[in-house]
């Protein structure tokens, strides 16, 4: 027993892959039906998200002429691996906070930009015009939202006086600050360009880039892409749980409360989705670095401000 | 393993137009309203052909479009169902014998890839009620 079991028990059931994946698909439904909701529809049934899976698996691959294969076929694997460590990591750091190493908040904010950087590469090696557009605008909203987004962890660790272990910042629900506060809003619309959500989504633009990155990819090869959108809505607002609204405790009690707080921002991930107009990329790369920059700004200020003269709400 | 089973529970399509006048194309998006809503039947209009497993074509096709239709179905990836919608499609309707016709979709099709599985949805154009019907009969004998 020990390391052996434990480390392959992670990684491939409990908060890895079959526990994210499992768990990521009834995500997937949820966004679909919500979305759907808000548009007086009915919607897809329980088990889609599962079907389209099974059904891609099925299908066969096509690879393009002029594409470079061995990159074509690995990044799809990179990506999903990242968001795989990604989930292990969290999942160990919530249920297993003994085990953690001090700094893991560093290396998971390295393993969260694993998926984008996959999606970049794989739309390069894939020689289609529609998708180079898609790795462009893609590599444009990663340099703007990681600013914000590493920013928004460091009013985290002031507010939690200087913990760097996701166990020890989780201990603290700094949501309940104002530069918390606001640090949480401006990292949910960091996550939403993560996920590629509207209004963010311009990489993969169905309407005018056809579907941009993922262009060329087909069968079994998209299917990995969709599971790997359907692992990071688990793992992110899971992390947004862990960062700004305290976790998910050790107790029952606080288990249920946690869940709840993953369903609240997964359900305002979706709202937001739902309810916004598709930003050009200029737009949001101003609006992250301007807008959601000075505003982080101002929360790192009232975060040491209120540090250094012991002042808990500011 | 069966695949074609998880076809029938998840048909992506995508549309092409084959110079058709637009309305059966705007039937077809008709049947995405909220009226419709032929996600239920986990239905999905893609942009790509890559990821399509129905190829919606309406039109006569026409000889500038003939070549691009081909084009798109051999990007598709196989195992894949093509739907003819409208009279145009199935069998040129009045434009049978213009100068701007390349011939019956299905036939070009059939020379292309003679084992292609093809769905006619009659009407001109056929209402959202039709092409549904004509889409869950069709996946049911597959």
């Amino acid at each position: 027993m020990g390391e052996v079991f434990w480390i392959p028990f992670w990684i491939l059931i409990f908060p890895g892959f079959v526990f994210t994946f499992a768990l990521g698909l009834v995500a997937t439904y949820l966004v679909r039906k919500v979305g759907a909701l808000v548009q007086y529809r009915v919607g897809p049934p329980v088990f889609q998200p599962f079907y389209d899976v099974m059904k891609l698996m099925g299908k066969e691959i096509l690879i393009p002429q002029e594409a470079n294969r061995a990159i074509f076929v690995t990044a799809p694997l990179v990506g999903l691996a990242g968001v795989l460590l990604l989930s292990t990591v969290l999942g160990v750091a919530a249920f297993w906070p003994q085990e953690t190493f001090v700094g893991d908040i560093i290396v998971v904010i390295y393993l969260m930009v694993l998926p984008s950087l996959a999606l970049i590469l794989g739309s390069s090696a894939s020689a289609s015009p529609h998708a180079a557009v898609g790795a462009a605008r893609e590599m444009k909203l990663v340099m703007s939202y990681e600013l914000p987004l590493v920013m928004a962890f460091i009013v985290v660790i002031i507010k939690s006086g200087g913990e760097l272990s996701l166990a020890g910042i989780s201990s603290h629900a700094s949501v309940g600050s104002i530069s918390g506060f606001i640090a949480f809003f401006m990292s949910l619309l960091c996550i939403q360009a993560k996920l590629g959500y509207v209004p963010f989504d311009m990489a993969e633009a169905e309407t005018e880039l056809g579907s941009g990155v993922l262009m060329e990819y087909s069968g079994a090869l998209l299917a990995v892409w969709k599971v790997m959108h359907a692992m990071m809505l688990v793992a992110l607002p899971m992390f947004l749980v862990m960062v700004f609204l305290g976790g998910f405790g050790s107790t029952l009690a606080g288990l249920v409360w946690g869940i709840g707080k993953y369903v609240i921002v997964v359900v305002l991930i979706i709202l937001i989705k739902n309810t916004n107009p598709r930003v050009r990329i200029d737009q949001a790369m101003k609006f992250f670095w301007v807008y959601c920059g000075i505003a982080l700004v101002i929360a790192v200020a009232l975060a040491t401000i209120g540090n250094i003269y012991d002042i808990a709400w500011l | 393993m069966n695949w074609i089973r998880w076809l029938k529970k998840s048909p992506w399509v995508f549309h092409v137009n084959t110079g058709a006048c637009n309305n059966c194309d705007i039937e077809i998006v008709n049947c995405l309203t909220p009226k419709y809503d032929i996600e239920r039947l986990g239905i999905k209009l893609v942009g790509s052909p890559r990821h399509a497993d129905a190829l919606l074509v309406t039109g006569v096709g026409t000889r500038q479009a003939v070549p691009r239709l081909l084009e798109i179905y051999r990007q598709m990836p196989k195992p894949c169902v093509v739907f003819l919608i409208g009279a145009c499609a199935i069998g040129t309707g009045i434009f049978a014998g213009g100068y701007h016709v390349a011939g019956p979709v299905d036939e070009i099709l059939k020379k292309e890839d003679p084992n292609v599985i093809i769905a006619y949805v009659p009407g001109c154009p056929p209402k959202p009620e039709a092409m549904i019907s004509g889409i869950v009969k069709a996946l049911a004998i597959l």
